[in-house]
């Protein structure tokens, strides 16, 4: 049985989504198995059109922090957010939606986008998988 | 057997990875796949990735901006 990696995604920010992304875009490139837990402010980056739409963690400033970042990405040839979530899910990797966070935030199935969505579930699925994985993480 | 080229000179982390687990994916056992690219963190990591599936490197030649790997599945 592959090895497997399993990512807490908390936060929405972007600069932290591209690093739960690149991580698990590079260990199912190295032959691991993935799933995603999006938590929180993490869960309203899966809403329709709510990729791209995080804050920055730090130096934000109302955005021009952001933009700033975005055109240094964009010349530094940074894959989009959008493309790194459809290579995760071509490689196979597993997106999974906490439902208590639906429940808090008052999200329905169908403000997120499903079809990326593999299953909905609470901390013993993510216990259950956590417990067999070689890295697990929290972002 | 084919033999398959991804070229992914330019791309950065994690691209030249990404692509070169797609070609694998998509290649038939005894297929080889040949990376051309020019990101140096790539150049050691995909033959760790080839080691980590348990595939023969066949060779890795160049610089560290532009080299080019061949693995076969």
């Amino acid at each position: 049985m592959p090895e497997k990696t399993t990512i807490v995604v908390q936060s929405g920010d972007m600069d932290k989504l591209y690093s739960a992304l690149i991580i698990a875009n590079g260990a199912l490139a190295m032959g691991m198995e993935v799933s995603l837990y999006f938590t929180f402010w993490g869960l309203e980056r899966l809403k329709k059109g709510g990729l791209d739409k995080g804050p920055l963690s730090k130096m934000h400033l109302l955005g021009l922090g952001k933009w700033m970042v975005k055109q240094r990405m964009a010349k530094a040839k940074v894959a989009s957010l959008e493309r790194l979530l459809a290579d995760y899910k071509e490689l196979g990797g597993k997106i999974l939606a906490c439902e208590m966070t639906m429940d808090i935030m008052g999200i329905r199935r169908e403000d997120l986008r499903e079809d990326l969505i593999d299953d909905y579930g609470a901390v013993g699925s993510y216990i259950a998988e956590a417990r067999q994985s070689a890295v697990t993480l929290f972002i | 057997m084919a033999e398959i080229k991804v070229d992914v000179r330019g791309e950065t982390c994690p691209v030249p990875l990404v692509e070169t687990r797609k070609a694998l994916r998509r290649a038939a056992p005894g297929d080889v796949i040949e990376i051309v690219g020019t990101h140096p963190a790539s150049k050691k990591e995909i033959p760790m990735a080839a080691e980590a599936l348990r595939l023969e490197l066949l060779s890795v030649e160049g610089e560290d901006t532009a080299w080019v790997i061949r693995i076969r599945r």
